[in-house]
């Protein structure tokens, strides 16, 4: 009679939604801000900051966790600060693997946000400003809600990016189970420990949630009539 | 609203380097007019939309200085440059930029919101009035989408007129239109009139409609003013021979100054080897080359039969266009007039017809 399977620990889970979730609302925010300065100001070494937002895009998990490591770790100054602001280090916490995921994902979010806002007729901008409306009133009533369908595309991937970072996170969180062992992190666990069925279920939910946030995304930027009507 | 008459003055440079295949670009005019619609005429390219987003703060001068209404709006010495939310100058875009996510109450309340001018329930009764006067209020629920050309027209009026504006901006509102839609451009701009003194600069490269509209012209060729003036001096009398080429409503014959008598107010020109006469030309002399100059209207065709009266030139014809105005008769020296089909069957058959180009229109263009 073969065993019954071991139980499934759905801790993982729970902390790969908790930080793809404030991985996520981090890059919405900051990274919002930062593609729309892309896309509308006219800075020096705008093109080199842009560069460096890619980076992370073609930079192989390791490098990046290295310089995190660098740069957050105990002994910098940015660790400094936060260890005696929180009273704990960064490194090696949950919320370092928030840091990875944001890492991840907001090189994405920022070079789809910048297209977006870029994609947005200037005219209808130049518009609001010459009947008087300030720069943020104009972001708020006329850029955001024509740039929405497509931010929230990208807010969607941003999410799924972030729940399936592994070596960002393995180099600054690393694999504590129960502590910060995220959903990817517990794949390669379980696979390198043979648990085959514990492997096949979390494999199974990680592409099921990557399969509806990718549909949502393309959902959530495909034509409107009223947009192909308006041209 | 202020009672006097809103001066704009305008010095603009701007240059725009070569991108690409694209060549760099300088725009250098003065623009002083205190008529109530200034048009900007010119071909594509000749900077019009430029001077436009100049004046509006869109695009930055290199240098020069904007006076609107005595207030300083740019200024390349002092480094003063206004905000464009700050200028208070209404801007229509061609295809209007209604936003399209609002509807057009939402559209006018976005731009009473906005503005800079009056009180908040001065600006709310100022929108309703201009929902009434632009007949908008059976649509002010609908979407610009849902909208006709014309209702979008007034719409993007009516939301340029909300905040009081002290200039009105309009980049070739009627371009793509059909004649219908352009007369009711036209009288919904009347409406404009009634409700705002602002002045309206107009950047058109429809001469039709900057006969129809201007009080005041500026005729643009890369980058340059080649000719201002009230509407009707600049018409009758273009400054130069490119003018003259460019507005391409006249005809152009080679022609010398033959005779000259100032006590009876009289010229006499020759043209082809035939007399005409008109005003007496000061500052001329017998001899001086150049062209006579004629509005195509001003000149009638006639069949070459009986005698040939003064003022009338033999041509010879080169060929017919048909028009919805009538026959288009096309004449040596690249000259045409327009019949009516009635009296084209008279001169139909005939290769050599007589021009009568009365005194009055006879205007000489020196070399």
């Amino acid at each position: 009679m073969p065993s019954a399977p071991p139980s499934i620990d759905w801790f993982p889970l729970w902390l790969s939604l908790r930080v793809a979730a404030l991985a996520t609302l981090f890059v919405l925010t900051v990274g919002t801000a930062i593609a729309y300065l892309l896309s509308h100001k006219t800075f020096r070494f705008k093109e080199a900051l842009d560069s460096l937002i890619t980076l992370p895009l073609v930079l192989p998990p390791t490098v990046l966790g290295y310089y995190l490591l660098v740069l957050l770790g105990r002994s910098s100054g940015l660790g400094h600060i936060y260890e005696s602001v929180f009273g704990q280090p960064l490194v090696f916490t949950w919320q370092a693997a928030v840091v990875a995921a944001v890492f991840h994902s907001a090189p994405i979010y920022i070079k789809g946000a910048r297209t977006v806002f870029e994609d947005v007729d200037y005219r209808f901008e130049w518009v609001a400003h010459s009947l008087g409306a300030s720069e943020w009133r104009t972001f708020t009533r006329i850029t955001f809600p024509l740039a929405w369908r497509g931010l929230s595309s990208l807010t969607s991937l941003c999410f799924a990016r972030s729940l399936g970072d592994f070596g960002i996170t393995m180099m600054v969180a690393g694999n504590i189970p129960g502590k910060t062992q995220t959903l990817s992190v517990a794949i390669f666990d379980a696979v390198e420990s043979g648990n085959g069925h514990m492997a096949r279920v979390l494999v199974l939910i990680m592409s099921v949630t990557a399969l509806i946030l990718l549909w949502a995304a393309s959902y959530l930027s495909r034509p409107t009539s009223r947009a192909s009507h308006n041209g | 609203m202020s009672a006097d008459p809103i001066k704009i003055d305008a010095r603009l440079i701007k240059r725009l380097p070569a991108i690409g295949e694209t060549d760099a670009f300088e725009l250098n005019i003065h623009l002083k007019s205190d008529a109530s619609i200034t048009v900007l005429w010119g071909a594509s390219g000749a900077g019009k939309t430029l001077a436009l987003n100049c004046l509006a703060g869109f695009s930055t001068p290199n240098e020069g200085r904007v006076l609107v209404n005595d207030q300083l709006y740019f200024d390349g010495v002092t480094g003063v440059d206004l905000l464009p939310r700050y200028r208070r100058c209404g801007y229509m875009f061609q295809d209007h930029a209604l936003f399209p996510h609002m509807t057009i109450r939402e559209n006018l309340k976005f731009a009473a919101a906005s503005a800079r001018s009056s009180s908040r329930l001065e600006k709310h009764r100022r929108m309703n009035d201009l929902l009434e006067a632009f007949e908008l209020n059976d649509l002010a629920s609908r979407k610009p989408a849902q909208l006709s050309g014309g209702q979008k027209q007034r719409a993007a009026l009516a939301r340029m007129l909300v905040g009081d504006p002290h200039l009105l901006l309009l980049d070739e509102p009627t371009r793509g239109l059909d004649a219908r839609l352009r007369q009711a451009f036209y009288e919904v701009l009347h409406i404009t009139r009634e409700r705002s003194q602002a002045p309206i600069v107009l950047v058109t490269h429809d001469l039709e409609e900057c006969m129809q509209l201007a009080d005041y012209v500026c005729l643009m060729e890369e980058g340059r003013f080649v000719q201002t003036g009230p509407r009707e001096q600049v018409f009758a009398r273009p400054a130069n021979i490119e003018v003259a080429r460019a507005l391409g409503i006249y005809n152009l014959f080679p022609a010398k100054v033959a005779a000259l008598d100032p006590s009876r107010d009289i010229c006499t020109l020759d043209v082809a080897g035939f007399p005409v006469q008109g005003s007496y030309l000061k500052g001329r002399l017998i001899g001086d080359q150049g062209y006579l100059c004629v509005r195509q209207t001003e000149a009638r065709l006639l069949p070459n039969v009986g005698r040939r009266d003064p003022n009338q030139i033999l041509l010879r014809t080169t060929g017919i266009i048909p028009s919805a105005q009538g026959i288009k008769v096309l004449l040596e020296y690249d000259a045409a007039a327009t019949v009516s089909e009635a009296d084209y069957a008279q001169l139909r058959g005939e290769d050599v017809l007589k021009l009568e180009i009365p005194a009055s229109a006879v205007y000489f263009i020196a070399k």
